[in-house]
């Protein structure tokens, strides 16, 4: 019986290594998204454009700007003259912020009497733009300070697992789980679907192979090569990206194991009830962009709503980037990652027992 | 020829309402996609659960723990002692934890430093960022309502006002939503295309139209008009859903939304046909469809991710993704309305794109098997 299996693994191995082109999609993209993903998702504001309007020319009004100027977020100025130029500045994109300082500012800051400046925001930006708002407020509570006689007491903030906020080092993790993911989704999605398509899966039903064994035999080479790019991403996480590795090793390799393995049973069931490769891309691709857009990659999933967060438990991403987060980030207990290891487990053992019991169906 | 090119469109219709998988790629997949992420993806942070751990309650204590359950920013939990907090924390149970100091009634109103410490999970960066942002608004208003309570009226130097235009109510779903449909379209216009002509090379009834009097400009002419016709159903679809559904504003005028989204369309149709007679084979198309097209349109659109935020080559390299331009083009028509100076130079790159994938597409689909 192994030696069935192995034969089959051996086969499946080369199916896809033989083709020049499959072996291309496997290898290049994969590498090519871990660099410019890792650092195109970045929810940091740099660089940020801000139109200055001020109608006062007093003292305290450039020390403000000179403060805004100092700052590394708000590295252009773009100074307008006129109202008009301010709504054109914020409508046409050129500045995603804009501040308006009042004729009589300076001479409300001298007399103590409180003053205020318009801070104009961009909307259609509007995450970034409120980021961007937080900084410009701080920069000027930071001003008050320095003006105030008796100085209003800071409130200190302290960021844990992530003390600067780098967006790399959240973006690195999770790209372990959603490369490996389309990676193994992929072979597996298609391998059956291709095999159907040429005739050849008939053949493989009538071999000795039973249908359990068939499963393993495709899930075994797409494990192999999921846990292989998932080794190349780990790499070059300490490598390159210098992310902090804080959980153990070996609870990583068993998370990212099991997260493969329900991977792979997805891939298996969409191929075995599509007829033709372009089901099973279809298929792949409806599983595929709901579990990234709903596994907090992007945006939290704390932050949907409550009958969508319960959705999610099925979703063996979401699962996996509580664990890539915390063995990365924050040296995540034993305890807590067979918390969110388990769910994981039964969606695998449900549809690997489900692709299997396709198969056999699929045939009569 | 135009009789030629007619024949051809037809086929290609009747080929398309025939097989239900085409169908579906353009219409019911936007529509559930739009559904699930116009539910899915926010980045408002409200309701972030915090918790408020004072080890020595007293009457200041609990109204500071009022003011931050009065926010519309978190959920408060009072605790009492600090360790259950930071193990809620490792555990993700709460994203933020407000330390009173023990002696806080007796530290209040001196030094330079307030008594109370925030804890921030930076797992979420991006949460992390808003909630210190909120929590020190917070404190500052506590702070003011103190000195009211007390009888002191305290003057703050310099106020800051805040206005936000097109997005009064920072509703991240108004922005989100319309780059959604710029996804969705490219998912729709390049894959659709990618697959289907990719399937027709495997098939072999490419050689059949080959092999036939039809020039290779009406051969593209003729894929290209039906699955153009299907993929701005599918916009109108998903406008329909934004703008009754989730509500966005659409300020701007419908004949601008359509011809903006029909030099999209016309890029990535074209997209989808110069991948498929590149790959000629299904497994190869698909997936140089989705590296090439929908992750790009993904990650650096400017759909969540802000282009002027990254490193200097990736923000060069996404002028090349067309998406990008689209997603400029509909938060500016849905959000704030036509504003030309936003329209024009974004509309001249999409048709830009359009025009150089068309020529591409054209000089690499030979009449010949090679």
């Amino acid at each position: 019986m192994w030696g069935r299996i192995r034969a089959l693994v051996i086969k499946e191995i080369l199916a896809v290594w033989r083709d020049r082109k499959s072996r291309f999609v496997l290898i290049v993209p994969p590498l090519i998204q871990l660099a410019v993903f890792s650092y195109a998702a970045t929810y940091d504001v740099t660089d940020v454009t801000v139109a200055l309007f001020s109608q006062d020319q007093g003292l305290a009004a450039r020390e403000l700007v000179a403060r805004i100027q100092g700052s590394p977020t708000f590295a252009k100025l773009q100074v307008v003259d006129s109202e008009q130029a301010l709504v054109d500045a914020i409508d046409s994109r050129s500045a995603m912020a804009a501040l308006r300082i009042p004729a009589d500012f300076s001479r409300r800051v001298e007399a103590g009497s409180g003053a205020s400046v318009q801070v104009i925001l961009d909307g259609r930006r509007s995450n970034t733009a409120q980021i961007a708002a937080g900084y410009l407020t701080s920069i000027i509570l930071d001003h008050n300070a320095s003006l105030a006689r008796a100085p209003l007491p800071v409130l200190v903030t302290r960021v844990w697992f992530n003390p600067n906020l780098e967006s790399l080092w959240v973006v690195v993790p999770a790209l372990v789980g959603l490369l490996t993911q389309v990676v193994a989704l992929v072979v597996t999605g298609l391998s059956v679907a291709r095999e159907r398509e040429l005739g050849t899966f008939e053949q493989l039903l009538v071999t000795p192979l039973r249908p359990w064994e068939i499963v393993l035999g495709k899930t075994l080479p797409a494990l192999l090569i999921g846990l292989g790019e998932g080794s190349i991403i780990v790499a070059a996480s300490q490598l390159w990206f210098r992310v902090p590795l804080t959980g153990s090793v070996a609870l990583l390799y068993l998370s990212l194991a099991v997260f493969l393995l329900c991977i792979i049973g997805v891939g298996l069931f969409i191929s075995a009830l599509s007829a033709t490769q372009q089901q099973a891309i279809m298929g792949a691709f409806l599983f595929l962009v709901p579990a990234v857009i709903l596994s907090g990659f992007a945006t939290p999933v704390q932050n949907m709503p409550d009958w969508l967060q319960t959705a999610t438990l099925v979703n063996p991403m979401r699962h996996f980037l509580v664990l890539l987060w915390g063995l990365f980030l924050k040296d995540l207990p034993a305890a807590l990652v067979w918390h969110s290891l388990w769910p994981m487990a039964v969606v695998a053992a449900v549809t690997l027992t489900g692709a299997a019991w396709l198969f056999r169906r699929r045939m009569y | 020829m135009i009789r030629r090119l007619l024949a051809l469109i037809r086929k290609e219709m009747l080929q398309v309402v025939r097989d239900p998988a085409s169908i579906v790629i353009a219409l019911v997949l936007p529509v559930v996609l739009l559904l699930l992420f116009g539910y899915g993806v926010s980045l408002d942070a409200r309701h972030v659960t915090l918790a408020v751990v004072v080890p020595q309650p007293s009457s200041r204590t609990s109204s500071l723990t009022a003011a931050f359950a009065n926010s519309p920013y978190f959920d408060v939990t009072q605790l009492r002692d600090r360790q259950s907090a930071e193990d809620g924390l490792v555990s993700g149970r709460w994203r933020g934890a407000v330390l009173v100091a023990d002696d806080f009634d007796a530290q209040v109103g001196k030094g330079a430093e307030a008594p109370i410490q925030v804890l921030l999970d930076g797992t979420d960066a991006n949460t992390a960022r808003l909630v210190r942002f909120y929590a020190e608004g917070v404190w500052g208003k506590w702070l003011e309502q103190e000195a009211l309570d007390a009888g002191q009226h305290l003057v703050v130097p310099v106020n800051a006002e805040m206005r936000v235009w097109f997005n009064p109510a920072l509703e991240s779903r108004n922005f989100l939503v319309p780059g959604l449909i710029a996804i969705n379209m490219t998912l729709v216009g390049t894959i659709l295309t990618a697959l289907v002509v990719a399937r027709e090379w495997e098939r072999g009834t490419m050689e059949a139209m080959i092999a036939t009097p039809v020039g290779r400009f009406e051969l593209l002419a003729g894929k290209l008009v039906p699955y153009f016709l299907l993929g701005m159903g599918g916009m109108a679809l998903s406008v329909m859903i934004a703008s009754w559904l989730f509500h966005v504003p659409l300020r701007g005028s419908l004949w601008v939304l359509a011809l903006i989204s029909a030099l999209f369309l016309a890029g990535a149709l074209n997209m989808g046909l110069l991948i498929s007679t590149i790959a000629k084979n299904q497994f190869v198309a698909g997936q140089v469809a989705i590296v090439s097209a929908f992750l790009p349109a993904f990650m650096l659109s400017g759909f969540v991710f802000e282009p002027s935020s990254m490193p200097g080559w990736i923000e060069a390299l996404s002028h090349v993704v067309a998406a990008r331009y689209f997603v400029t083009c509909l938060q500016t028509i849905f959000m704030a309305g036509d504003v030309w100076s936003v329209l024009l130079p974004n509309g001249a790159a999409l048709a830009l794109i359009a025009a150089i994938l068309a020529g591409l597409t054209l000089r690499r689909t030979r009449k010949s098997l090679e």
